[in-house]
């Protein structure tokens, strides 16, 4: 009997040839990037866009012809990757811009003092360094909680219909809910100044209103998806246990998804956090920091970015950039934090 | 080691009680989930009574002339004197919406094929994570971005287009102005409906058949095979909801085409030309200073805007339903 010495597994997955798989993507990709250059000086297809539009096509003809060198399917094959992949990484420039335009025009605007001033004694177009929008992250704040308050058990309650108590309209529910959050949240807003702006005034609990109708679809739908994940066998337990189901849900199954349903909360939040057309009509702008929910207007970061907007000169468009990159700030933050909750649960 | 066994001396516990009805407390508390429930129910319908009995006088004024005419003035702020018709916004939105639609397409589907079937599932997860972010970009920075750096690159490619296309009729402008147009808006449009589509897309995708996708790599087939024989006929009714969701949100999406449309009352469909319209946007725009017959008649556009979205959601989530449900 001999032994035979077996070489040791290699990682990884050894059935890629690592060197030929880089040298097939690399080279098409040199080729393409030298005619484009070339294609860049010599014809229309000048700055940086042209010279993308001109790879996209030569990387294409590229991967083309070098699929040619084995057959035809090969060649469509490497046609259609290349169509692919550059889909997607087009699709990601316009982010791209929109993230460095954020950090690149909204920087200037940002100093200490923006974040404990309003703007009571500065006009939208003074020079940067004065003023602030603490008064708008305050009403952002104040906004966002009341509508949480209000939505969030609404929210939790439609989808423990659908998983806990499973009755008759829970097709209906679920209808509803999908046709709810198809809702253009300018109607939304439209709703709520017919309802309750008409008769009084502006104000922040109009607008927590208004963002509540938008939020609660939202956390309906991934609370329901979260409830749906409670093993059946806890239930079944909790009654055996001699449970009524009022202290099943409350006690066993709420708890038990607990991280996920501040998950699908945080995600709602997050969703209305930048809404600006329902609080145009609700608790519409005020320069001046207010702690008032009802009885005046309330500012909010959407507003002060569009307010600073349409005001269209040079430092208010600054600020308008800085209240979007402190909006967009605030809005990552909700959504790390959202993750960071599910994946502790997942574990 | 003995165990001592006594034969119990108390008498046998009373049986439980056995129960087959629910207690007070479930009942209310069954009564009050329902009641919770219904919410989304009792909000939509008290949207759609509130629009309609708001607006009724504009209805009943104008008639069909509402959605069939376009022009918007509320003169001295009487009926008799005053004419509303939003022929042109729901035209407006729906061009607006569809432009973003042909654009976003080939996106979506390359997208959707690039996260579900190139990468690994590690740097999937990373992309996703990416999309889900951009998903939440708020429309009104999507605006910004639109109207202070989209907006002079777009015209310029709108120029080229209507320079070497400008014989086909919707290619055309009377004024060679190429800022604020349903074009630019349609771009913004496409990037803001860009990752709801997509994650549709994929999920139907991510459910194709794999002893068919394996089945055509068996057969010799390359990756692009594949897709094209088993994933693409699989997810094409995945692919149409998810695009038919993109519509509804670009239907309804008010602040970022207020800022990058030049709202004009007047039914055209001259995709290049500086004016186009929007529902949603009107309302935005004319809001602040409204008459209350005005009002009355943003009240009855309100609803066509509902009833428009609601019946494209609902084609939508039907059709995307049925993808699913014809998997398991």
């Amino acid at each position: 009997m001999s032994v035979v010495e077996l070489p040791a597994p290699t990682r990884g997955r050894p059935w890629v040839n690592r060197k030929r798989s880089i040298r097939d993507v690399s080279t098409p990709v040199a080729i393409a990037v030298v005619l484009a250059a070339v294609a860049n000086l010599v014809t229309g297809l000048a700055g940086p866009l042209g010279f993308y539009l001109a790879f996209v096509i030569f990387f294409a003809g590229t991967s083309l012809v070098f699929g040619l060198r084995h057959d035809k399917v090969k060649a469509i094959d490497k046609f259609a990757t290349a169509f692919i992949v550059v889909g997607f990484a087009t699709a990601f420039i316009p982010w791209a811009s929109i993230l460095v335009t954020l950090v690149q025009k909204g920087w200037p605007a940002i100093y200490g003092g923006y974040f404990t001033n309003d703007m009571a004694v500065t006009s939208a177009d003074d020079e940067l360094g004065m003023g602030g929008l603490s008064h708008a992250i305050f009403g952002t704040f104040l906004i966002l909680i009341v509508a949480s308050i209000i939505a969030i058990p609404l929210g939790i309650l439609t989808a423990a219909y659908i998983t806990e108590i499973r009755g008759r309209l829970s097709g209906f529910v679920r209808v509803m809910v999908q046709s709810m959050s198809g809702v253009p949240s300018v109607v939304a807003g439209l709703f709520i100044y017919a309802t309750v702006v008409s008769r009084y005034q502006f104000s922040g609990l109009a607008g927590a209103l208004a963002l509540a109708i938008l939020m609660l679809p939202t956390i309906a739908r991934t609370a329901e998806e979260v409830l749906k994940l409670v093993p059946e066998e806890i239930r079944s337990a909790s009654y055996a246990l001699g449970a009524s189901q009022m202290a099943t849900t409350f006690r066993i199954i709420l708890p038990s998804a607990r991280s996920g349903l501040i998950t699908a909360s945080m995600l709602g939040v997050a969703r209305v956090a930048g809404e600006t057309a329902p609080l145009l009509l609700t608790s519409f702008y005020t320069s001046v920091f207010s702690r008032h929910l009802t009885g005046e207007p309330l500012a909010s970061l959407p507003m002060y970015v569009f307010q600073n907007f349409t005001v269209g000169t040079d430092h208010a468009l600054t600020r308008a950039w800085g209240g979007a990159l402190v909006l967009l700030f605030l809005i990552l933050m909700l959504f790390v934090v959202a993750r960071t909750v599910a994946g502790r649960s997942r574990k | 080691m003995t165990i001592a066994f006594e034969p119990s001396t108390s008498a046998a516990p009373p049986r439980r009680k056995v129960v087959d009805s629910r207690n007070l407390g479930d009942r209310i508390f069954r009564r009050g989930v329902t009641a919770g429930a219904l919410t989304s129910f009792v909000v939509l319908s008290f949207i759609a009574a509130l629009l309609f009995f708001r607006g009724f006088e504009i209805f009943r004024a104008f008639g069909l002339d509402f959605i069939t005419t376009s022009t918007w003035d509320a003169a001295d702020g009487t009926i008799e004197n005053a004419t509303f018709g939003v022929a042109a916004m729901i035209v407006g939105s729906i061009v607006t919406a569809v432009i973003a639609m042909v654009v976003a397409f080939p996106f979506v589907v390359s997208s959707a094929l690039f996260l579900e079937f190139y990468v690994t599932p590690k740097l999937k997860f990373v992309l996703v994570s990416v999309l889900d972010l951009m998903a939440a970009i708020p429309s009104i920075i999507y605006g910004l971005w639109g109207y202070l750096v989209l907006m002079p690159h777009a015209a310029g490619w709108a120029a080229s287009i209507n320079k070497y296309l400008g014989w086909i009729p919707i290619f055309s402008v009377d004024v060679e102005n190429f800022d604020a147009s349903p074009f630019v808006s349609g771009l913004v449009l496409a990037l803001m409906i860009l990752p709801i589509a997509m994650s549709v897309t994929r999920e139907v995708y991510s459910r194709a058949p794999l002893d068919q996708i394996q089945a055509a790599y068996a057969l010799g087939g390359s990756r692009w095979g594949a897709i094209r024989a088993v994933v693409l006929p699989f997810g094409r009714s995945g692919l149409v909801g998810g695009m038919l969701l993109g519509l509804g949100r670009a239907l309804g999406e008010t602040i970022a085409v207020l800022l990058t449309l030049n709202l004009v009352f007047e039914v055209k469909f001259q995709v290049l030309a500086s004016a186009g319209g929007s529902v949603a946007s009107l309302i935005a725009s004319r809001i602040g200073e409204a008459t209350p017959l005005e009002l009355k008649a943003l009240m009855a556009a309100g609803l066509v805007l509902f009833v428009l979205t609601l019946l494209v959601n609902f084609g939508a989530s039907s059709i995307v339903a049925r993808a699913e449900r014809r998997v398991r």
